[in-house]
């Protein structure tokens, strides 16, 4: 409907959204930074003295939530577009509670780890663990945080917007920070 | 229109609409929306040049503190304590302050003056000017740039004020004597200060550099190919690419080095014996070398993301002032592309003598020498652009050509310091600083000076003095010169850098004359940048009024808009394109502007 209405103000070509686009761009940049830290992990890996860890098995679980949360976000998207607005706040509310949900299970298999003996102490697999996984919980209350600001603006009675670029920039990111924990974990897992 | 359509087309129904079209804001500005909280693309512009000139005063004050040191080793300068305190005890400058001294003069010109202050400014202000729109694509996100760099400022300047000082272990805060508190007094608390200013600058310039790629990429006027930008755009992008793609494995290696210091992890210590505290530390399994890589890997984009809006806006103001085409455009943008790959492939030729394996040495001696051929490539662009030009010799246009006789004698010692032998000579040796300070520093701070002449009558709808700018320029270029050509001698010889005293070496001792020679002339170009600092200010207020929308005679949209643009850059509609920019004496006529169509008879061109 956008890109309809676009096109016939601007009599132009369909073109990505400069916000969207920024989005991308910042994305690479994100990329750029566990890209660094994963291969300094790498190159850590065949050190004398690394140490491997057990995963606690909450990890599973809370890559299941972020799994789950990613699907509660495209049907928020979904319902958004179909101007459902109450289905769209209410799973809009379910994907940010269930993204909490995973920072709290990430730390408690923080916690079931440190008390395995993993601490800070040498600069093994627990951890890089501790710094990356950390720091992808930093993306995850970002966006944690970006959903609570879209809930108030959606309860806001002052404008009606129906502007959809920024629930789908907000569904890009949440996919994003969704993979990248996939990507992390697995990475985690096979390059022990 | 286009970009107004995308950005706002969707939001008919909000409050936003009536901007559209206008291009002037009319409604009211109060003096914190207009010079503060500013989301204008031109006045962010102007809050990062002058932080950046007072960056730069700083960091040019702390060269000059150390070369008093340097070149009068055995004097004493009473006058110092008065200002310095016990950071220069009976007048003579500690060795603690030294390595502070060098270490926060390399980081203030390195990032908050030729990376903020330079691409900062001049992005902020041509991007949206040249490509013909009304502001950036994230007017916000533009603004939380420059403040993110001014609280990173704020962080930076704090460490200059504690009791154990800033940090000192060289702008490069190589471990493990950055990531030991008790190694050094400057890795206290100044380094974590420096380690959060840095991150906060990295904020900054990711922040802006998503803005300027996505403005270049999106919100081009109409007729605007990619192929009709001008080179400082294309500069200024693959700039921002840089940027953008290196600064957060930067952050990487900051985030592992903090936890280092703080929590107790190893990532780059290991086996370490502490002479201060005489203790063993358990630290065990960390790798040095490995923090060198993470950094380096930004560390050589960092030249490049300095020089290239440089590059940019010489060839911009030397085609202008050539009355000429710019020779060759779509080889300076293969080149400008060339060097932004490249800049990623040979961070490792900064790491030849960490023990770096020699096979592995020789593919980063060869991509490192590959870079000559995108910058001869420019070399030979610039010089055909100025031969048989109708030249006018304006102090931007001076700056133009001293940068490409800079960029020449600095870039033909990179061809010898690349080369993985000859590097364990003049590794770390005053041969290095000449290099650098040439090719990339002085070159650098040419390019912006150049970019500030030209485009101060846009930023400020007055001229800068012309007497007081030739003044500038000569005594600079023959100052550079004259500082940073002897220190090639003394680099040969074998003369270490970073060293507070040489004269208890008899094979440095020759040197003494030169390096008192090296600090006088030092001063005095130091002294003519307050000339050009003056100038800037008294400019700002007292200056030559511009008369004319189009001073230089210039074909780039910029030169459109009214002398003050307001909010918005154009009244009314935003002008369409439909030429490339370098159409300068075509068919019998000076300057064709980008806004004027093809005439029927008009002869083809490239």
């Amino acid at each position: 409907m956008n890109i309809a209405m676009n096109e016939q103000v601007s009599g132009q070509k369909k073109r990505i959204h400069p916000h969207k686009f920024t989005l991308w761009v910042g994305l690479a940049s994100v990329i750029m930074m566990f890209a660094g830290l994963t291969s300094a992990y790498i190159v850590k890996r065949s050190a004398p003295s690394w140490i491997t860890i057990e995963f606690p098995k909450t990890f599973w679980y809370s890559t299941v939530v972020m799994l789950a949360s990613s699907l509660t976000m495209q049907m928020s998207l979904r319902d958004f577009k179909q101007r459902d607005m109450a289905k769209y706040r209410r799973l809009l509310t379910i994907t940010a509670l269930l993204g909490s949900l995973f920072v709290v299970l990430q730390f408690i298999g923080f916690g079931k780890l440190w008390k395995s003996g993993t601490t800070f102490e040498g600069s093994g697999e627990g951890q890089f663990l501790y710094i990356i996984a950390g720091l992808h919980i930093l993306h995850v209350l970002g966006g944690v945080i970006a959903l609570l600001i879209m809930f108030i603006k959606a309860f806001s009675a002052k404008k009606k917007n129906y502007d959809a670029v920024p629930v789908e920039v907000m569904s890009t990111y949440w996919h994003f920070v969704d993979i990248l924990w996939l990507y992390l974990f697995v990475f985690f897992l096979t390059m022990a | 229109m286009s970009n107004e359509a995308i950005l706002h087309g969707s939001e008919v129904s909000t409050h936003e609409a009536h901007h559209d079209g206008h291009g002037e804001h009319h409604h009211h500005e109060t003096f914190i929306s207009k010079y503060v909280f500013s989301m204008d693309h031109k006045m962010i512009a102007k809050q990062f040049l002058i932080t950046g000139i007072i960056w730069a005063i700083l960091g040019g004050l702390m060269s000059v503190l150390f070369r008093l040191q340097l070149g009068f080793p055995d004097t004493t300068f009473p006058w110092l304590e008065n200002i310095l305190g016990h950071w220069a005890k009976g007048g003579k400058i500690q060795p603690e302050f030294y390595y502070a001294l060098v270490t926060m003069h390399g980081t203030v010109l390195v990032f908050f003056v030729l990376t903020a202050g330079l691409s900062g400014t001049f992005a902020n202000f041509l991007i949206p000017l040249q490509i013909g729109a009304r502001d950036m694509a994230s007017p916000f996100m533009n603004m939380l740039s420059y403040w993110f760099f001014f609280i990173s400022s704020v962080v930076m300047i704090s460490s200059l004020f504690i009791q154990t000082g800033p940090a000192s272990g060289g702008w490069t805060s190589y471990p493990p004597l950055s990531a030991l508190g008790d190694a050094s007094i400057g890795s206290k608390t100044g380094m974590d200060l420096w380690l959060i200013a840095m991150a906060l600058f990295v904020v900054s310039s990711l922040l802006g550099g998503l803005n300027y790629i996505s403005t270049i990429l999106n919100m081009r006027t109409k007729g605007m190919s990619m192929t009709r930008l001008p080179l400082t755009v294309w500069a200024l992008f693959f700039t921002a690419v840089l940027g953008v793609l290196s600064f957060p494995v930067l952050l990487s290696g900051f985030i592992l080095l903090l936890f280092d210091r703080h929590a107790g992890t190893s990532f780059y210590l290991s086996d370490i014996f502490l002479a201060s505290t005489q203790k063993a530390l358990p630290n065990e399994g960390g790798s040095a070398i490995l923090y060198q890589h993470l950094f380096w890997f930004l560390g050589h984009p960092e030249v490049y993301i300095i020089l290239l809006p440089a590059m940019g806006m010489v060839s911009e103001v030397m085609s202008t002032n050539a009355r000429k085409p710019i020779f060759g455009y779509m080889a300076m943008v293969g080149s400008i592309f060339a060097i932004t790959i490249l800049a990623f492939l040979v961070w490792a030729h900064h790491m030849f003598v960490t023990g770096l394996n020699p096979f592995l040495g020789s593919f980063f001696v060869l991509l490192t020498l590959l870079i000559a051929v995108p910058s001869a490539i420019k070399v030979f662009n610039w010089l055909t652009t100025l031969w048989r030009g109708n030249i006018r010799f304006t102090p931007a246009m001076l700056f133009a050509i001293g940068f490409v006789s800079l960029f020449i004698s600095g870039g033909l010692t990179g061809i010898w310091l690349g080369n993985s032998s000859l590097d364990i000579h003049l590794h770390d040796t005053y041969f290095v600083i000449a290099h650098f300070h040439i090719v990339m520093g002085v070159a650098s701070f040419f390019g912006m000076f150049c970019g500030v002449y030209h485009w101060f009558p846009k930023m400020y709808g007055r001229y800068l003095n012309n007497t007081m700018g030739y003044i500038h320029f000569w005594i600079t270029i023959v100052g550079a010169y004259l500082i940073f050509w002897p220190m090639h001698y003394e680099g040969l010889a074998g003369m270490p850098r970073r060293y507070l005293d040489y004269s208890g070496w008899a094979s440095f001792n020759q040197f003494g004359g030169l390096n008192h020679f090296i600090s006088i002339v030092s001063i005095i170009v130091f002294a003519v940048q307050l000339l050009f600092v003056f100038n800037f200010f008294y400019s700002i207020f007292k200056g030559r009024r511009v008369k004319s929308e189009n001073p230089w005679g210039s074909n780039t949209l910029e030169w459109t808009t009214p002398i003050h643009p307001g909010h918005g850059n154009w009244v009314g509609e935003i002008p369409e394109v439909h030429r490339w920019a370098y159409d300068y004496g075509k068919d019998g006529r000076e300057f064709i502007p980008q806004t004027e169509p093809i005439s029927a008879n008009e002869s083809e061109h490239h």
